[in-house]
């Protein structure tokens, strides 16, 4: 069986005197071999210490981005028979770091749903004995689009804007406010949304660079999103004037 | 004055999944101070995989015309083969349409009905009216009578998480994920909160509360092959297990998936089915007609995923390096309707088999999948045996699922019971006294664990390797305790496991175990593991009968007259086997009797014939 290197990135900000370097880990390569089976392999046969996240290891639930030869990838759909010579894993920049390949995207996201206040502003009151209300199909299905995004953090930590500005909401944060302004049951107007996006931190902090429409392992429309809610802004911006 | 951090809130919730978190909306919606603990950040909870939908009998479809909870109630009892609490049966039916509805109020995209006559992959016709367009429509499972699981393309889980963690985002509930409750805290009667272990540092910390919530989900992890999620290690069953006083129903109760994708084991929803999916074996010949006249690819799970092994053993399973398996071809319902409704599973096949289902059969197996058993609660999930202790969704046994889920059926649990359980929660919290309690008592419980962090890091009670015993364990539960069950093959499990379980008692560290370590996580859920993997194999080979997916080939028959109870197990101090207890199944509504499907069917119809 053939073997393969890899070069990972370790620190752990629990031992801090322990400054950050790469390691080099050689194991066999089964055909099929993902990223997820090698970790865990390095982990159970080489080095229990290793920090690493997966959870449903199916490319659903967005746990185990990292940068993989370069680029914000889900660890658990990439197959190292892809990638060629030594494989070398970071973990995302932008986030705060656990340990290793660990970071903390989920205070992140979370700030980013408070921010953007990503929940439905409705004033209807739930009437458990009433039927729901219609919604067109083809409406729901554009909502499931954004909705898909699974907070994985790739475009964020692809993004030159987020690399360099704290606050920036990134792709994601864009994508998610779109996900609320075609939802009919959200009854935020124009300009509510305009005070969480219609800034440098939100739709025009963008450089439009567009490596998160890359980089998405959800392949979201990212680009169309981020037009959508600018020309939403802008239309705005035009009539309060 | 403690060691350790302590925190207090009036509700902890341990499990940001979708049970866990809608019932911690209810109960802060209440005014209650809550804190929700999680291994993970909520939105990567287990429940987002969840990919086919939620049952609920709003029969706005055509399909699920004449659909009400009556017919919803009689699918759920005949799918549990008449093991679950009917009483909790008759209200998760009654509340589901409710709780489906209240979802699309928070969020949730459901696909929605379009009028106008369609043809069904089967050849049939239906048409939806134009009255109903507009409304939540749903699609064909299993073991169902009428469409009725209601669904966002095929990432209902995901959807349905995200909208609750909306919810939770917009009340300000607090949530401390990477964390892991690593024991209860409890006097012997009443339960105070638990010992927690920070993800991050590894830190020991304390919470109290005047209520807890168990919402940890399954135990598939025990298993080498499942389709769950790698945090699902049943962590919150073991630790209410170890309390000795706890038990936990009907272990033996493990559901094997159908459609788990061979070789990664990842789930391909029964969705594919349901919108009109076969399996097909190495000669492509569709086969489950042959067993299953009536439903065919839509008998319960238990019964589909035998009716595969039945078919593998006769030959007509296919080879591959990871032994035989069966293909399920969705081919035929073209490319739109996969690239929507059935998108993620598209990609899954493309990710992990480099394979297009457009034009390519998709390698299956059944897999374990789903665990019916649980921390027994009564039906408002107040947990047996301890005060101010509730469990909620898969880590609980409620018992709607009895000895088989339906599909749809679990997600629905999850809101509903959430619901619900979150409400009695909050009743009982309110009426419940100040937290006053000894700090030595509670002191006691954070040494016992610091004292096994000690001992594993120094290698104190031994060197077993954690990563071994766990590869035992998965292997003897994939071996011995699987789909099809016999005596001999359920000694060997138990005798494997107790030996596994004492040797777990002696695993020590090969690193330092510093700070968030990944092994000593590893170490310090192993013999709580192989505790419910003894309760699972235990179980099993003391329940002598077939009831759903617990089927003996040794007693392939239902019995009624000596097994019309639920297995409750209790951990023992001290003890390497649990002591298993029996209590009586509630039978209000529907008597025992033909479930209209599987062996027994097949074989009362096969009875008829030569009559």
């Amino acid at each position: 069986m053939s073997t393969r290197k890899f070069s990972i990135f370790r620190y752990n900000p629990n031992t801090p005197e322990v400054k950050p370097f790469m390691q080099e880990y050689t194991i066999e390569e089964p055909p099929g071999m993902t990223i997820f089976v090698a970790l865990n392999k390095i982990r159970e046969e080489l080095d229990p210490t290793l920090m690493f996240d997966f959870v449903c290891r199916a490319a659903i639930c967005g746990s185990c981005a990292m940068v993989i030869n370069g680029k914000p990838r889900l660890a658990c759909k990439t197959l190292t028979g892809d990638l060629k010579g030594t494989v070398t894993l970071m973990p995302l920049p932008v986030f705060k770091l656990i340990g290793d390949l660990s970071v903390d995207t989920g205070t992140w996201f979370r700030h980013l749903s408070v921010k953007t206040k990503s929940w439905i502003h409705s004033s209807k009151e739930f009437d458990p004995n009433a039927i729901e209300d219609r919604m067109d199909n083809e409406t729901a299905l554009e909502i499931y689009e954004a909705e898909r995004c699974i907070e994985c953090g790739c475009c964020i930590a692809g993004c030159v804007t987020a690399n360099i500005r704290e606050d920036f909401l990134g792709a994601a944060g864009i994508n998610r406010v779109a996900r609320f302004m075609v939802d009919p049951r959200d009854e935020r107007s124009k300009k509510e949304y305009f005070e969480v996006i219609g800034s440098d931190e939100g739709a025009f902090g963008c450089m439009g660079l567009m490596a998160c429409d890359d980089n998405c392992p959800m392949q979201l429309p990212l680009q169309m999103q981020l037009s959508f809610v600018r020309r939403k802004m802008v239309s705005f911006g035009l009539s309060a004037k | 004055m403690s060691n350790y951090t302590t925190i207090v809130s009036d509700v902890l919730v341990v499990g940001a999944g979708l049970a866990g978190e809608r019932a911690a909306i209810e109960a802060a919606s209440q005014g209650l101070d809550v804190i929700i603990l999680s291994l993970v950040p909520p939105r990567r909870s287990h429940s987002t995989a969840a990919q086919g939908g939620c049952q609920a009998s709003l029969g706005n479809c055509a399909m699920g015309s004449g659909d009400n909870t009556d017919v919803h109630f009689a699918d759920t009892v005949k799918g549990s083969d008449w093991g679950c609490d009917q009483e909790v049966a008759r209200l998760f039916v009654e509340t589901a349409p409710k709780a489906v509805r209240q979802m699309s109020m928070w969020g949730v995209p459901w696909n929605r009905v379009v009028a106008g006559k369609k043809v069904l992959p089967d050849g049939r016709e239906a048409e939806d009216p134009k009255e109903k367009e507009g409304l939540i429509t749903a699609r064909d499972f299993g073991g169902t009578a009428k469409w009725r699981t209601c669904y966002t393309s095929d990432g209902a889980g995901h959807t349905l998480q995200y909208a609750v963690d909306s919810v939770v985002i917009k009340l300000g509930i607090t949530v401390h994920d990477r964390t892991e409750a690593i024991s209860l805290i409890h006097d012997g009667e009443n339960c105070l909160g638990v010992v927690a272990r920070c993800l991050k540092t590894g830190e020991l910390r304390i919470y109290l509360a005047k209520s807890t919530v168990i919402a940890t989900g399954g135990y598939g992890r025990l298993y080498g092959a499942s389709t769950n999620a790698v945090i699902n290690e049943g962590n919150g069953m073991a630790i209410a297990l170890n309390t000795g006083i706890v038990p936990l129903g009907n272990m033996e109760a493990v559901q094997f998936h159908p459609t788990g994708m061979v070789p990664v084991w990842i789930l391909i929803t029964e969705g594919a089915r349901g919108d009109g999916g076969y399996l097909l074996d190495k000669n492509h010949h569709r086969f489950m007609p042959d067993y299953e006249p009536k439903k065919k690819e839509l008998a319960s799970r238990d019964v589909v995923s035998r009716r595969m092994i039945q078919h593998i053993r006769k030959g007509h399973g296919v080879d591959s390096p990871y032994g035989p398996h069966l293909w399920l071809d969705i081919r035929h319902l073209g490319a739109k309707h996969i690239n929507t409704n059935l998108r993620e599973i598209a990609n899954i096949c493309k990710n992990f088999n480099g394979i297009d289902p457009v034009n390519a059969l998709i390698p299956v197996r059944p897999t374990q999948h789903y665990s019916m058993g649980g921390v027994r609660t009564n039906i408002d999930g107040y947990v047996y045996g301890l005060k101010g202790l509730f469990a909620v969704g898969e880590a609980a046994c409620w018992d709607l699922h009895g000895f088989n889920r339906l599909g749809g059926n679990s997600l629905a649990e999850t809101i509903v019971s959430g619901w619900i359980v979150g409400k009695k929660v909050a009743e009982y919290t309110l009426g419940a006294p100040e937290l006053n309690h000894s700090y030595g008592l509670i002191q006691g419980f954070a040494k016992v664990q610091q004292e096994r962090i000690n001992n594993l890091i120094a290698g104190k009670q031994g060197k077993e390797n954690v990563y071994s015993l766990r590869k035992e364990m998965e292997q003897t539960l994939m071996d011995y305790v699987g789909i099809f069950r016999n005596g001999p093959d359920l000694q060997k499990a138990v005798d494997n496991l107790r030996e596994l379980y004492h040797r777990s008692l002696k695993i020590g560290l090969i690193s330092n175990g510093k700070g968030a370590n990944p092994e000593l996580s590893t170490c310090l859920r192993m013999p709580g593991m192989l505790r419910l993997a003894l309760c699972i194999s235990y179980g099993a080979l003391t329940r002598t009968e077939s009831r759903g997916s617990h089927a003996r080939e040794d007693f392939p028959k239902r019995d009624d007259v000596n097994w019309l109870k639920r297995t409750l197990a209790y951990w023992k101090e001290g003890s390497d086997l649990p002591d298993l207890q029996y209590e009586p199944v509630k039978i209000t509504e529907l008597p025992p009797g033909d479930r209209g499907y599987g062996e027994a069917s097949a074989s009362s119809a096969e009875g008829k014939k030569q009559n």
